[in-house]
């Protein structure tokens, strides 16, 4: 178990590497750099431009530097060992501002959690909570009730859970509350009322409500067939008890795993969803990263994101090793 | 199982000598998914009215109606020549109804040829590298590993937004895009940008398919037949592309359905956020994506795309769900 575990964290290694290799090479091929060639700005013009390009050592070559006094002294790995110090360079557009900062640094006065990403970690959590409140008793109590309308209900539920894109989903919600009953402040500007939070996180974590009351309802489904508890009715035990100490025990280990990467796929999915109620996060920075071609943030934020998704996939290995003793990894 | 069985009507029993071939056996399963089967109408209809679109539509598509004094205009807008404009216009006086039908053109032909790529990659990959092991298996297994540990949506939309985005043509050989722009019924330049959105969501798309190919070719290469047929003399070619690859074959329908499903939400997610199908490309996504804008004032203009696109994501998803009820050999008859 343990040389499995480090092999898995190794792997963590070549996987952000190669991220930051391919985020790299697709933000050199793109047109635009990141002072010049924005015909919408002022032009800075040549001098100038030549002191940024050394200052931040972009007049470096891009991969491997043959001509200097070490092969490793180039842009792409220069910028690898300043990310693996925590420094994620310079924003392009935010002048002045450099990448973990605008991630991670929350305004002044305020706790870490005020900070961009810790608003979506916020968001994502809050949305993660809600999908396993409702989805899970709706999995177990369509797995109990199966093949009664309830459970067709729950299955047709969580299939339109599944199929309707979030931000779909965002503008009928939009529509009615804001639009039509006036429930809704169409746009937020004060995000400390926990209230504001409930439209955004609901549709955020439709679809991960829906996926979790499918795979509790499946999950449900394989442990009431087996073995052992025909032996706990055998034994003359209640109903109850099966239920809460032979059946949920066992069919919770496969949800519980994947809370992790649900939570990752939700603060890296956020973005289309925070954009559209103007949520002060890291997913709408990304997009208007995007938008504005703010390289160095695109690719910082990128790599944030991956490193996400990777710890939160070893988190599934590492849970089922302790949850299920079943389990011996080779 | 054996708790729910239902007392079988006799004349329902094949008759001996009359065997049900297994395509049979599978329509019959799936015929008894209600939804399954409505949700295929559906498609078929939504397939017919995107191929028919050029006929059927009551405007060209990219017309503008000057006669219309409010745009967008709601349902029923009576254009020049007092023609009625059945789903209203858009922001620019365009007509709503032949917009959505060119649109379902563009969204199901990218999911159709994105799926269809995706998993004859996924299936041929896969099926080499269980069947040889090896070093291939390692790359492909390895390669998997990572696209599947990496934040897709995110790397797709920087993809899409730099590869898309640009003015420069990406040089695609001419009969493809020559074969897009007339599947579309658009000009050749609007196809170079479709071809590059779909070229990106294969890349990013095969891996499913893949995995579930490689575990059945696993299981399958140290089965009996394949001794057998390696006794016969059969090539390494023969064994995977006449037998491991057919047997492995239901998994990867279920897949498929469900992937279309898939293919349609990410195309309309990254034509929405601007940087899929370009205008005046019609999408269902770059539709909504504008129709976002005018949303207060106009509530019907998001339904326009929005039902059909979520039809058409419920519907495959169904499509899957049946499939896999029905192929389900565990649950044999």
């Amino acid at each position: 178990m343990t040389t499995y575990l480090i092999r898995r964290v190794l792997w963590i290694i070549p996987v952000m590497l190669l991220v930051a290799l391919i985020t790299f090479t697709l933000m050199h091929q793109a047109p635009g750099g990141p002072w010049d060639r924005d015909l919408n700005r002022r032009q800075v013009d040549a001098s100038t431009q030549e002191m940024l390009n050394r200052q931040f050592g972009l007049d470096k070559p891009l991969f491997f530097n043959f001509e200097g006094e070490h092969i490793l002294d180039s842009q792409f790995f220069n910028y690898i060992g300043n990310a693996v110090q925590g420094d994620l360079g310079p924003s392009y557009r935010q002048r002045g501002r450099m990448v973990q900062d605008v991630l991670f640094e929350p305004p002044k006065n305020k706790p870490i959690w005020d900070s961009k990403f810790g608003y979506s970690m916020r968001l994502g959590l809050l949305a993660l909570t809600m999908a396993a409140i409702f989805g899970i008793p709706l999995g177990i109590l369509a797995a109990l009730k199966r093949n009664t309308i309830f459970d067709y209900s729950a299955l047709f539920i969580s299939t339109i859970g599944i199929s309707v894109p979030s931000f779909v989903l965002a503008i009928f919600l939009i529509i009615v509350l804001a639009g039509q009953l006036g429930i809704l402040k169409i746009i937020q500007r004060d995000w400390s009322n926990p209230a504001a939070w409930l439209v955004p996180a609901t549709v955020l974590g439709f679809g991960t409500f829906a996926y979790i009351t499918r795979l509790t309802r499946s999950s449900m489904l394989e442990v009431m067939g087996q073995d052992y508890i025909r032996t706990a009715r055998a034994k003359g035990l209640g109903g109850r008890v099966i239920i809460t100490r032979h059946m949920l025990r066992n069919a919770l280990i496969p949800v519980m795993t994947i809370m992790g990467p649900a939570l990752a796929g939700l603060v890296t999915g956020s973005f289309i969803i925070e954009s559209m109620f103007g949520f002060p996060g890291s997913g709408r920075e990304y997009v208007l990263a995007i938008s504005n071609r703010d390289y160095s943030m695109i690719m910082g934020t990128t790599l944030i994101y991956a490193l996400l998704i990777v710890l939160a996939n070893l988190t599934v290995d590492i849970m089922y090793g302790f949850l299920d003793p079943r389990i011996k990894v080779n | 199982m054996t708790a729910n069985a239902q007392p079988i009507a006799l004349n329902k029993i094949p008759r001996e000598g009359k065997e049900e071939s297994q395509f049979q056996i599978v329509l019959r399963r799936f015929m008894r998914h209600k939804l399954a089967v409505a949700s295929l109408i559906v498609i078929v209809i939504m397939v017919i009215a995107a191929l028919l679109a050029p006929y059927i539509s009551p405007f060209p598509r990219d017309a503008i109606d000057i006669a219309v004094s409010s745009r967008p205009g709601p349902p029923g807008t009576v254009g020049s020549g007092g023609q009625v404009h059945p789903l209203g216009v858009d922001h620019l006086g365009r007509d709503l109804y032949t917009r959505l039908l060119y649109g379902a053109r563009v969204s199901l032909l990218i999911a159709f040829v994105v799926v269809f790529f995706s998993e004859l990659v996924g299936v041929i990959l896969g099926a080499t590298a269980g069947f040889l092991g090896g070093w291939f298996d390692t790359i492909i297994s390895r390669t998997v590993e990572f696209l599947l540990s990496i934040p897709t949506l995110p790397i797709l939309l920087i993809t899409a937004s730099i590869l898309i985005r640009t003015d420069a043509q990406i040089p695609v050989p001419a009969f493809v895009t020559n074969a897009v722009a007339w599947m579309l019924a658009a000009p050749t330049q609007e196809a170079n940008k479709v071809i590059v959105l779909m070229f990106i969501l294969i890349v990013l798309g095969w891996t499913g398919a893949a995995r579930l190919m490689r575990g059945m070719a696993l299981t399958l290469r140290n089965q009996d037949f394949v001794e057998a047929l390696r006794a016969v003399g059969a090539s390494n070619t023969r064994i995977m592309f006449r037998h491991i690859i057919p047997n492995g074959i239901a998994p990867i329908l279920v897949n498929a359905s469900l992937g279309l499903a898939g293919i349609v939400i990410a195309e309309a997610t990254l034509s929405f956020l601007g940087v899929g199908v370009q205008e005046p490309t019609p999408s269902w996504g770059n539709m909504l994506s504008t129709a976002q804008s005018y949303m207060f004032q106009h509530p019907w203009l998001p339904l326009v795309p929005g039902i059909p696109l979520c039809l058409v994501t419920i519907s495959f998803n169904f499509i899957g769900d049946g499939l896999r009820d029905a192929l389900d050999p565990r649950l044999k008859r």
